[in-house]
């Protein structure tokens, strides 16, 4: 179970939302000053914390400390979203806790002491704040939050400061990225606090036409304004990207259902795809089954594709560190192997 | 043209070098390109680049150069520091940088001022004072307004919930 195998409404466009929650705590310095003795008492203090609540092993958070990880099994966690590559840069002071049904996981020593984060399929903006309000409740019960009564919750860079709140909405926006009606919703979200970034972040490319929208402004408005204004102008975007589709396939139906087909025609037997072409295959793909094109395959199972197809994922699989060659080959072998599933079951 | 590099995908990215009077040209895709650390005309843009184009912009400001040799007394954290990374290094640097810091949150944030989430430890002190606040602004408009009866309800209120912080003894 995560994100990315449960159902979640209009998943097919609105991949998944996520709440992420800066917090330091009072007394030691922010991570980038840290030694390395006061970083391992804040993991503790977050374990401590963790463990008084869940004693009995529901919910139960697993602590990973980064430095025991492998780099693979660090650049998975990084693919399925479970942590930051910046955490993983600072592998000597940094853990992360997941919790079982890995919907929430709490990085330790990144840019701040603690960022709590909480993904969901589908929109689920406000489902995924009450969640994550209630482990942030939790958490603070063993410790004390660095906490300005004008300035709100202090984080290592001021951009975060106040509610330490970051909201966010993954997008697959094929059709207005065709019609390039993007630029002008892109330009238009940045008028009203709202910023755009590719799959895996801040500085990353829209790969297989994918967005993060999110809050860039988090001192001021409550959270809940926060995730009501971004909840707001994704709704917009959403409806206009079923509109741009709607639009499309009356105008080019058969060629768009001839490039969606050929998009499943060359996963199915493809020998060699690097990361781009199959972003942008799987971008028609997951298109076709919005469209409801491919009966035999769901939303959720291009997400696992999505994921089984990363690098890491295929270096974890293969058990070594394979070339960018390798890499390929090893995606295109994976995504038949998987897409052959689908279609038997 | 092909990629030097590869050889298989089309030339996107062209760099031309001039070292001490010798040239010389690349021509490579945009992946092979990513790979190269020549090429940081291509490097990402990241919030802390903002921060520190702000701080650049509030540096005229006369009040702001005396303070540049400023150094947080408890992280050490100065001012030089702070706008290479835009990260401060511990709480005490919010006060310490506190001039510096106004015009960026008026520019980034938009706003000074906190309305959201309290932590319940160190919160309950914060939240009787942000009501307190309020019920006062409340008082304020009915005392304007001359509904007297509603303004010694508010009075009496206010009262009431600024006793227990007068027995802590602090603000």
């Amino acid at each position: 179970m995560s994100w990315i195998d449960e159902k979640g409404p209009n998943n097919d466009i609105v991949l998944s939302s996520r709440i992420r929650l800066a917090r330091n705590i009072s007394d030691y310095p922010f991570p980038p000053v840290i030694g390395e003795d006061q970083a391992q008492e804040i993991i503790s203090m977050v374990k401590a914390g963790l463990d008084l609540e869940f004693m009995d092993g529901e919910d139960n958070f697993d602590l990973l400390r980064i430095k025991d990880l492998s780099p693979i099994d660090r650049q998975v966690l990084v693919e399925r979203h479970l942590a930051s590559r910046d955490l993983m840069k600072q592998a000597k002071i940094s853990a992360l806790f997941v919790n079982e049904d890995q919907l929430v996981t709490i990085m330790v020593n990144e840019e701040d002491h603690i960022r709590l984060q909480g993904i969901l399929p589908g929109f689920q903006l406000f489902e995924a704040w009450e969640m994550l309000d209630q482990i942030d409740d939790i958490v603070e019960g063993r410790l004390d939050y660095c906490f300005d009564s004008r300035l709100g919750y202090l984080t290592t860079c001021p951009t975060n400061v106040g509610t330490g709140l970051r909201a966010s909405v993954m997008m697959h926006l094929p059709a207005l990225t065709a019609t390039k009606q993007i630029t002008p919703v892109l330009q238009t979200i940045s008028k009203i606090g709202l910023t755009a970034r590719g799959l895996y972040g801040e500085g990353s490319e829209a790969l297989g036409n994918i967005y993060q929208i999110s809050n860039q402004i988090t001192l001021g408005p409550s959270e809940e304004d926060i995730i009501n204004n971004l909840l707001v102008a994704s709704q917009r975007i959403f409806e206009r990207e079923r509109q741009a589709q709607e639009a499309l396939l009356k105008v080019k139906g058969s060629q768009l259902e001839d490039v969606l087909w050929r998009a499943l025609g060359t996963l199915s037997h493809a020998r060699l795809l690097d990361l781009k072409e199959f972003m942008s295959l799987l971008s028609q793909l997951r298109l076709g089954v919005g469209l409801g094109m491919f009966s035999g395959i769901r939303v959720e199972d291009v997400n696992d594709l999505m994921i089984l197809g990363q690098a890491g994922a295929l270096k974890k699989r293969a058990q070594s560190n394979l070339d960018r060659d390798q890499i390929s080959s090893a995606r295109a072998k994976a995504v038949r192997a998987k897409i052959r599933a689908i279609m038997d079951k | 043209m092909l990629c030097h590099e590869c050889k298989q995908k089309q030339a996107t990215v062209h760099m031309t070098k001039i070292i001490n009077g010798h040239k010389s040209e690349r021509h490579l895709c945009e992946d092979c390109a990513k790979q190269q650390e020549d090429f940081t005309g291509i490097s990402p843009f990241s919030v802390n680049d903002l921060i520190a184009s702000f701080m650049d912009l509030s540096s005229s400001h006369s009040a702001f150069t005396d303070n540049r040799r400023v150094k947080c007394p408890v992280c050490n954290m100065d001012y030089y520091e702070f706008k290479k990374s835009g990260l401060f290094g511990c709480r005490e640097c919010y006060k310490q940088f506190s001039k510096e810091l106004a015009p960026i949150l008026r520019k980034i944030q938009g706003s000074t001022e906190h309305s959201g989430k309290i932590p319940k430890r160190s919160g309950t002190d914060i939240f009787l004072r942000r009501q307190i606040r309020s019920l006062k602004e409340d008082l304020k408009k009915a005392v304007q307004a001359e509904a007297f009866e509603e303004a010694a309800r508010l009075r009496d209120q206010i009262r009431e919930l600024e006793k227990p912080q007068r027995a802590g003894g602090e603000e």
